[in-house]
């Protein structure tokens, strides 16, 4: 079995996306590094069905091939599931849904995850499980109002067991996020609100599963990590270019994209 | 139905330990039977209804029964996306309760009144959607539905004294309860106006009207069998709701006479036309749009004579 690495995240993102011909390609990029951090030892998690495993909520939804990606390389979604990416009848569309096995909670609409992770961290704490709750948001999506009263409510109630990650890429449908509505300083926001904040390279993944690991030493306060990334991560013509929110790539593109990733190897 | 409906929770958390109540900060002098008896399992979430609802589903992916408590308007509308989302689509049991339909908060203002929440609620395939006439009903519309496995919305009146005679809170999910055997006309009733309906009824007998009254208790899954056999044995029916007219109970009954062929005519009774700023109490506001008994008397005469003609 392959490893779980941002190198095949990223691998399975260009080959799939080439395939079915669609777009996202620089949010799921964006991600490749905390995707490979969370599922080579970052959650825990050692079996889909496990009821106390980790949950994980990509509320970026948006992204999902790369989490498809990552479920493939961790032998919990096979070859052939994974290549119906956007086909007809297939349950991996763009957007995550959890009739597929390993998908915690369908995703799509941005603001959603961060209450719904609350309340799964809320129950796991009322049950007495050890389990944690790990949520990918975007950094637009700190834009949603409804994120903040998630971030609130995580906040009054302690939810130590509740790790918020910020893919920062900078990037938002229209724009840069420092354009349309800024962010800054948003760590010292989440801050502000009671959070435990810690800013992380959102490439080293290394750096991402220590990060992760030394939450579990701060019980008290839900943790955030801010993590800085690239849009497009790894290929040098869609590093933070707009168009990648969107388009498929051409052959040549996608021979340009594949050599250009082999740096993360 | 308020206090039926908190008395009805209570005994199910007595029951069941899944069972936790979250409120977008209100149920002042109504919820403190449930946060008295079971504080660790009473969250007050704030005022921030769609995060309720996003919590509620976490909650329910832990093993839990949230219900989400709000005054109807906020609870249907200001969370709705989570609740088609993270709700409906997750068929998760996650239970929407929406407190004071139609004119109950009457001079509070058009803010808080409503009168969209059962149309929203209706068309989402996986919701249960039950709208007790009276607290009776309530006690056993709850105690009957409160563990069931997909999402529920309640809209649940807050006058509890008033009863609809003869149902003696019999409630069945999905069907219709017939009071009355009247052959002229058919009232179909939702929710707590049902009460005045069935004064309608009892007054129209005097004005050689006799009629029979529906009481439509379960809106989603619809009745439709119910409906079905109760449309195709009158020639006119007149739906009573303290909601808008689109949407609603109106909305269904013609659905279901239209796509099954029945010959009858529909007349509808809501809240027609744009709100306005026009406030006062919950009667008078009832009585502006028809809703009264005296109303209702009226309109029926008025339609079993247009029908007849």
């Amino acid at each position: 079995m392959k490893k779980v690495s941002a190198y095949e995240i990223s691998r399975i993102v260009l080959e799939q996306s080439m395939r079915a011909r669609v777009g996202h390609i620089g949010s799921a990029l964006s991600i490749s590094g905390i995707l490979a951090a969370l599922y080579d030892g970052g959650l825990r998690a050692n079996a889909p069905d496990d009821p106390d495993r980790d949950r994980f909520i990509l509320s970026k939804g948006h992204a999902a091939l790369a989490l498809y990606a990552a479920l493939h390389l961790r032998g919990w979604l096979t070859a052939d599931e994974l290549g119906t990416y956007c086909a007809d009848g297939t349950l991996l569309g763009v957007h995550p849904d959890s009739d597929l096995i390993g998908v915690d909670f369908s995703t799509g609409s941005l603001g959603h995850g961060l209450s719904i992770g609350a309340g799964a961290a809320l129950g796991a704490r009322m049950r007495g499980s050890q389990r944690r709750v790990v949520v990918l948001v975007s950094d637009a999506e700190c834009d949603e109002g409804s994120l903040w009263e998630a971030v609130m409510l995580a906040a009054h109630h302690r939810l130590g067991n509740l790790i918020a990650i910020v893919d920062l890429n900078g990037q938002q449908a229209l724009g840069y996020t420092k354009d349309v509505l800024s962010l800054d300083p948003l760590g010292d926001r989440w801050s502000a609100f009671g959070w435990d904040v810690l800013h992380v390279d959102g490439h080293d993944v290394p750096g991402l599963t220590k990060a992760i690991a030394s939450m579990n030493d701060r019980p008290d306060t839900p943790h955030v990590v801010i993590a800085h990334t690239v849009f497009g991560h790894g290929v040098s013509f869609m590093r933070n270019q707009l168009k990648w929110h969107y388009l498929p790539m051409s052959q040549a593109d996608y021979e340009l994209a594949l050599n250009d990733i082999k740096s993360l190897q | 139905m308020r206090a039926a409906f908190v008395r009805a929770l209570v005994e199910a958390a007595a029951k069941d330990p899944r069972v936790v109540l979250l409120t977008g900060d209100l149920g002042f002098m109504a919820l403190e039977p449930f946060s008295d008896a079971y504080p660790d399992r009473f969250i007050n979430v704030g005022v921030a209804e769609q995060n309720m609802v996003g919590v509620a589903c976490g909650l329910a992916d832990a093993g839990f029964l949230p219900f989400c408590y709000s005054i109807a308007t906020f609870a249907s509308m200001r969370g709705y996306e989570f609740i088609r989302n993270a709700a409906a689509i997750h068929r998760m049991p996650v239970r929407i309760v929406g407190v004071g339909g139609g004119f109950e908060y009457g001079s509070a203002g058009l803010s808080h009144h409503g009168l969209e929440d059962v149309g929203l609620m209706r068309i989402q395939p996986n919701l249960t959607v039950v709208v007790p006439a009276d607290h009776r009903q309530t006690l056993t519309a709850v105690r009957t539905t409160w563990d069931l496995p997909g999402p529920t919305y309640y809209r649940i009146g807050k006058d509890d004294r008033r009863e609809v005679p003869g149902l003696e809170g019999r409630f069945e999910l999905g069907r219709v309860d017939v009071l009355g055997s009247g052959a002229d006309l058919l009232f179909l009733a939702m929710g707590a106006v049902s009460a005045e309906v069935a004064a309608a009824a009892e007054k129209l007998v005097a004005r050689g009207l006799r009629s029979t009254l529906g009481i439509v208790s379960t809106v989603n899954p619809p009745p439709i069998d119910d409906l079905v056999h109760l449309l195709s044995q009158f020639p006119l029916a007149i739906t009573v709701e303290t909601h808008q007219l689109n949407g609603g109970l109106g909305s269904l009954a013609c659905e279901v006479a239209a796509e099954n062929a029945i010959r009858c005519k529909v007349v509808r009774v809501g809240v027609a036309g744009s709100p306005s700023g026009l406030t006062g109490s919950e009667d008078f506001l009832n009585r502006r749009h028809g809703l009264d008994c005296d109303s209702l008397v009226a309109t029926a005469i008025s339609a079993a004579a247009g029908s007849s003609a």
